[in-house]
């Protein structure tokens, strides 16, 4: 038995700490599965102490390391290193502490999104943040990419959420960024941390802050003969003075995919569907329904729907949450963006979407958060015919550019990962990315922590390498 | 005292690389944190001011870092929107950059969030003289790292800010304002834990010792009587209502933190540290915002004594008017993560208040 592995194996025990090659399958890929990379191992830690242990382990042989919670970035985010360690957080999923009356949850990294809420429900608490993916992804997941979701104008994103955290720096320290006060007297360290991808180290213990449980909601679903009239009421209720918590769009791809997966009972031949939702106070909600009524009634929407019951709202709402991966229905494979563009340019954007997919022959699904402007073009190919792949990210490349050129960004909630980070300097300049890559490097010299994700082209060209692993090739480790 | 006034970012990089240690200044609004330190020269930055970009159907304004916020705040207005975050201060000329690096908030950061919620996208010189952008211009973003939230608060250390980039929102076309007084503090605190905890949305939920809640409503005019109603019943105690002029007024007037005489300090609490602090705080003049997450105090007594307080309970504080180089008392929160990205950042130490060793 080499020398590095040995010592790991003092650290963990056989079944937290895999290596051969049937265990290692499963993490070899995230949500972005045109990616693919085989660690050298997977160790599965139980609590902090033991995350220090394989950081530091990793930073002893100078092995790149990738967090993983449930694995569901779309980005490639949490796709491992070849030959690095993936540090497997979904053991730590303790709730730590719930203090209804300050109004926070402390959780492990490994602790699923929507668990939070269910934990927080029975004290009229929530927590806001909801990526579509929060059934399965973990908070860790969420604190590293800046997780977004339906709400995000009106709530923010996940580094809005977050209080605290407990993390440890890729040399194998530990500090404690933030505080329980949603107010700070210094620089906003723990928001820098917040959506860093993992570059700066591992959060093993998270403090949340929950909102009370609005006491009513009013959903409406309002069908169009045409998207761009959608995208119009979505500016008219803006005009309004309004502010919904959710505005959503689905095109009728969007539309035949979620009524095949879920039967929502969505208008079928709808050209788009929009989804407003307001929420608040329930005379507040009553009183702005009545100009919502209006201005959607104005829009052009052939047919309204009010949900009349929680379960009507659900209804609603799972045909929308169902809509990404029902379009696995349609297609073998898809690819799907997350770009932003000002809402004023919506109309503008799908438009050229459209044109794109015809030139490109590839049918293009678009769901959107219509109110902060955040794109979904699913990007629909088979990967079994010759070049299609190829295709497809050229033209998901096209799309991206876009929403820069219009004044938006490359991601809105799924980050950079692997896959946008060519992207990078379409949105930023080599100044600017060099400034960020001088932070990553005052935090992690050797640039072990989730290494080769959001900045462009290879990282720390030194560092980097192909084939064997250099330990593998001096016969001190090696993959049985 | 050496006082530039750059009127562009490239004037601010070229000052930055001119001179070995720097301080920004604004409107002067907080002069503990813009007199300069021995051998500092000062960034007059009021040169770099306007709206650069504002359409008001994108939630979002764009303006340079030395803009007044009276100005913003006018021009938002007419449009009838605002900057949720409540930035305080406004009538004595501060800025935006000045807010930013502040990282101050007020009472009407109890409905949407801070000024750390708002700020979309940075522009800055960095202490190599490099001009930096990071974030966006739109509201929602995830592409790099995070640098607008990295500023809030930075008190220039990271970087002298030259643009800005806000989400704003519509302002609520009706107000009211409650003041519900206890006799006790426990029964206040008890009242502002179940306000805080339930649906009620509530644009400020301020303490005022000893014992008086001060409650905003903001929304439709139309449902603002039965949700009156609705407060007073919860709370089940009445309380004295302001409206219209009235109640603006107050809340312009509370903006000024014109509090009592001595320093002006601000400290981020939770709601759980209030009943140790009115122990030991005596009549020393405050306030408490956003359900207890945000203390203004004037301090007319050694500062030490303050900060020996504010360690004996945790916190810390952050010192906005009177004459002093201690601008952060209490614990201190610098630790090894901030002193390398402060490295990164600024590798000569031209943003320090230190002089060099």
């Amino acid at each position: 038995m080499n020398l590095a592995l040995g010592e790991l194996e003092r650290l963990f025990p056989p079944g937290r700490l895999l290596h051969k090659p049937g265990e290692l399958t499963p993490y070899e890929s995230d949500a972005l599965t045109a990616f693919r990379a085989r660690p050298l191992a997977v160790v599965l830690p139980e609590n902090h102490d033991e995350v220090v242990a394989a950081v530091r382990w990793c930073a002893k042989y100078q092995v790149p390391y990738v967090a993983r919670g449930s694995g569901t970035s779309l980005s490639g985010g949490s796709l491992p290193i070849d030959g690095g360690l993936l540090i497997g957080l979904n053991r730590m999923n303790k709730l730590l502490r719930l203090d209804p009356q300050e109004r926070i949850a402390v959780v492990e990294p490994g602790f699923i999104n929507l668990q939070v809420s269910n934990a927080a429900a029975p004290y009229g608490l929530y927590y806001a943040p909801d990526p579509s993916s929060q059934p399965v992804s973990t908070i860790g997941g969420n604190l590293a990419f800046n997780s977004g979701g339906a709400h995000c104008l009106k709530y923010g994103m996940t580094s809005n959420h977050v209080l605290a955290a407990k993390v440890v720096l890729p040399d194998g320290e530990s500090v404690v960024l933030g505080s329980e006060s949603l107010e700070n007297t210094g620089p906003d360290w723990l928001g820098l941390f917040v959506g860093s991808e993992g570059l700066m180290g591992i959060a093993t213990e998270i403090t949340l802050r929950l909102l009370p449980k609005p006491e009513t909601y009013h959903t409406v679903l309002a069908a169009y003969d045409t998207l761009e009239k959608a995208g119009e009421a979505v500016a008219a209720v803006v005009a309004s003075g309004l502010l919904p918590g959710a505005m959503e769009i689905m095109d009728s791809l969007a539309i035949e995919a979620a009524e095949a997966a879920v039967k929502a009972g969505y208008p079928r031949e709808a050209r788009a569907l929009l989804i407003v939702e307001l929420e608040g106070e329930t005379p507040q909600v009553e009183a702005e329904a009545r100009y919502l009524d209006e201005v959607i009634r104005r829009s052009g929407a052939y047919e309204v729907r009010v949900a009349q019951s929680a379960e009507e709202r659900l209804k609603i709402w799972k045909g929308r949450k169902a809509a990404f991966s029902a379009v696995g229905r349609l297609s073998p494979d898809y690819i799907v963006q997350d770009g932003v563009v000002p809402r004023s340019r919506l109309g503008q954007a799908l438009a050229e979407i459209e044109r794109l997919s015809a030139r490109y022959g590839l049918r293009v699904a678009n769901v959107f958060h219509a109110g902060d402007g955040n794109l979904h073009p699913l990007i629909l190919y088979n990967g079994r015919v010759e070049g299609e792949l190829e295709r497809a990210e050229e033209l998901a490349g096209e799309i991206l550019r876009l929403c820069v050129a219009l004044g938006g960004s490359i991601t809105g909630e799924h980050g950079v990962g692997m896959e946008k980070k060519a992207y990078m300097p379409e949105m930023f300049s080599e100044t600017d990315l060099t400034a960020m890559r001088r932070i990553r490097l005052a935090l992690d010299p050797l640039e072990l922590s989730n290494r080769g994700k959001m900045f462009p082209g290879g990282e720390a060209p030194a560092l980097r390498q192909t084939g064997p692993h250099p330990l593998e090739r001096a016969g001190v480790i090696s993959r049985e | 005292m050496r006082v530039l006034h750059p009127t562009s970012p490239a004037e601010v990089q070229e000052a930055i690389r001119a001179h070995s240690r720097v301080r920004a200044r604004g409107g002067g609004s907080k002069p503990a944190l813009s007199t300069p330190a021995e051998g500092q020269t000062v960034l007059e930055m009021r040169g770099l001011s306007g709206v650069i970009e504002y359409d008001p159907g994108e939630y979002v304004l764009v303006a340079r870092a030395g803009t007044p916020l009276a100005e913003v705040e006018q021009l938002l207005a007419q449009h009838g929107q605002y900057l949720p975050f409540d930035p305080p201060l406004v009538e004595q000329g501060a800025t935006l950059g000045g807010t930013v690096a502040a990282g101050l908030s007020g009472p009407m950061r109890q409905r949407y969030g801070g000024v750390r919620d708002f700020i979309l996208g940075v522009q800055f010189v960095d202490g190599t003289g490099q001009l930096v952008r990071g974030g966006g211009k739109v509201v929602k973003n995830a592409a790099g790292f995070d640098l607008p939230k990295l500023m809030v608060g930075s008190l220039g250390r990271l970087g002298l800010l030259t643009e800005l980039a806000f989400k704003v929102f519509p302002f609520p076309k009706a107000t009211a304002t409650l003041q519900i007084s206890f006799f006790k503090l426990e029964e206040a605190l008890e009242a502002l834990y179940r306000l805080a905890g339930s649906p009620i949305e509530l644009y400020a939920l301020d303490l005022e010792p000893p014992a008086t809640l001060t409650l905003r409503l903001g929304g439709l005019p139309e449902a603002l009587p039965a949700r009156l109603e609705r407060l007073t019943a919860f709370v089940g105690r009445a309380g004295d209502l302001l409206q219209g002029e009235a109640e603006t007024r107050y809340w312009r007037d509370l903006n000024r933190l014109e509090l009592g005489e001595g320093y002006l300090v601000k400290v981020a609490l939770t709601t759980r540290h209030i009943p140790a602090l009115e122990q030991a705080l005596g009549s020393a003049p405050r306030r408490y915002m956003s359900a207890g997450h945000l203390l203004y105090l004037a301090w007319n007594d050694e500062l030490a004594q303050l900060d020996t307080l504010l360690r004996s309970q945790s916190l810390s504080g952050l010192v906005l008017k009177g004459s002093t180089h201690q601008l952060r008392i209490g614990i201190d929160l610098e630790q090894v993560f901030g002193q390398r990205v402060a490295a990164a950042l600024d590798p000569q130490g031209r943003f320090s208040p230190a002089p060099p060793q």
